[in-house]
């Protein structure tokens, strides 16, 4: 691990002042991403600025019905908040559905939508990866690829979104807001995560500096009926292979309104639209969510390892939306 | 801090004060304990407890937060020592499986993994133990699936799980004056 220094911010605008003001200062939150990635040598700033005492946390309803969760809020505190629990059940189950009961107390929802990816060749500075050194080559492609994206992939980059909270803030079209050098900015979750393209190195469209303030949740009725469902090689502590965010009206058996994530398929946390545009009026019956499912894994990519999730992805979304009919199984 | 204050960037830095990259004096309360040690600030609070602290109980196993063996409490919350640097921790209060004991009594999660034989080897232990006694705090031990759920940030390699289980349940069973993690500091 190479040396660093360290500030502790109190401030907001002090925070980002002084990591605007260096390349090499990078914000230090929860730190389960950044002392990780800093000890493995694959992050190197010069200065860490510590923002843990900036007033950013707090889950907050505001009166419209939607929801402010701060930055700093940590996983745990966002999955115990009752108005998380009780309209937006798919947020609290993904947070704690997630890493373990520590890491949740440690990260903050801020840090869970900058957490950089788990591939394996991101991680070992030995191996090529464009994400790591633009230009390298992905050896992900023709290694080991298993726990890899099928969606939104490119010939540069396939690495899965690791979050599981951010597949379901993604169902429900959720805000990031930031400030920074540039002032107050507001970004869709569309415009937040970048698809990896020919520049998978830029995951995100903010200026160094840009600090994340808060993460908005508009007030969605239909989130109260919801689940999130995550299958993984294990039944605990593990990222997911497919995870589904759901939420889901019916009105005289067929489906009024539904939202539809997944995760661990996709190169970010994706929202699936054409799902979900073939499944408004139809029948809430399981072969129309197979179909619906099938219709959004159409686009899929997937390596000779990971083919396998494009089924597992299609019943996923039927055990998650059938969860939610009631049905049985 | 004063005096450890670093200059040469500060132009760059704006107003606050920075400190290191060399070794800086961090204060830390530990166990109710204050404490001052020397360290740069890239020193994780698990190597500062163990290897300036005296403090071997929490145990290096992956150093990279994957298996909970470093497991401590910071401001009463389970976290892991491993991932947290120690200079982030100043002003807050540190807890070590050398905390819990209190007036020579080991703490009732102590005694109740030596009373379930919840360990083989030892290596994990004080960090299923430091679990445990948040777990029991957070109010996640109500059954065995919830308890397994919620302790699955701890591996242990000599898989003693069921007998873990069974110490947890018995604290969580036992007289409620008994509760666990009373102990200094906690």
């Amino acid at each position: 691990m190479r040396p660093i220094s360290y500030t502790r911010a109190t401030g907001t605008t002090d925070a980002i002042a002084a990591v605007t003001a260096d390349p090499r200062s990078h914000f230090l939150a929860g730190g389960t991403t950044e002392v990780d990635l800093l000890r493995q040598n694959v992050l190197a700033p010069r200065r860490l600025v510590d923002i843990n005492d900036l007033p950013l946390t707090g889950v907050e309803e505001m009166p419209d019905g939607s929801l402010r969760i701060g930055a700093l809020a940590r996983m745990s505190q966002v999955a115990q908040a009752p108005v998380v629990r009780e309209r937006f059940p798919l947020i609290a189950q993904a947070l704690e559905l997630g890493a373990s009961a520590q890491l949740r107390n440690m990260a903050s929802m801020g840090g869970n939508m900058m957490q950089r990816v788990r591939c394996g060749y991101f991680r070992d500075t030995a191996s090529a990866c464009n994400k790591r050194v633009p230009g390298s080559g992905c050896a992900a492609i023709e290694g080991t690829s298993r726990g890899h994206a099928v969606l939104g992939t490119s010939a540069h980059c396939i690495a899965t979104h690791p979050s599981d909270v951010a597949v379901a803030l993604a169902a429900l079209d959720a805000r990031i807001r930031t400030e920074g050098p540039g002032g107050e900015r507001s970004y869709s979750f569309e415009e937040f995560f970048l698809l990896p393209g020919d520049t998978p190195d830029r995951e995100h469209p903010l200026e160094h500096g840009e600090l994340i303030t808060v993460i908005e949740v508009p007030s969605v009725p239909i989130a109260r009926h919801s689940a999130y469902l995550k299958v993984r090689d294990r039944e605990s502590y593990e990222f997911a292979l497919v995870s589904v965010a759901a939420a889901l009206a019916l009105a005289d058996g067929l489906v009024l309104d539904v939202r539809l994530a997944l995760g661990g398929v996709g190169t970010r946390p994706w929202r699936a639209e054409r799902a979900e545009e073939f499944l408004l009026g139809a029948p809430a019956i399981p072969q129309n969510f197979h179909e619906a499912a099938r219709v959004e894994m159409a686009a899929a990519r997937p390596t000779s390892m990971n083919a396998f999730k494009v089924e597992l992805a299609c019943r996923t979304v039927v055990r998650a939306l059938e969860t939610l009919t009631g049905s049985p199984s | 801090m004063s005096s450890h204050v670093s200059a040469n960037t500060a132009a760059e830095s704006g107003v606050l004060p920075e400190r290191g990259p060399e070794p800086v004096q961090v204060t830390l309360h530990v166990n109710g304990e204050r404490r001052a040690v020397d360290i740069e600030p890239r020193v994780s609070l698990l190597d500062a407890l163990r290897e300036h602290l005296g403090l071997t109980g929490a145990k290096k196993g992956c150093d990279q937060g994957a298996c909970g063996a470093c497991t401590v409490l910071v401001d009463g919350r389970r976290v892991l020592g491993c991932l947290t640097l120690a200079i982030t921790c100043e002003g807050r209060e540190v807890t070590t499986i050398e905390g819990l004991a209190r007036e020579g009594r080991l703490d009732p999660m102590q005694e109740a993994f030596i009373a379930h034989d919840a360990f083989q080897c030892g290596y994990c232990t004080p960090g299923q133990i430091m679990s445990a006694v948040a777990l029991l705090r957070e109010g996640h031990a109500g059954d065995d699936e919830e308890i397994k759920e919620w302790m699955s940030g701890n591996i242990c390699r000599c898989a003693a799980y069921p007998n873990i289980r069974a110490a947890i349940r018995a604290v969580r069973d036992a007289d409620p004056d008994a509760a666990p993690g009373t102990g200094s500091g906690a």
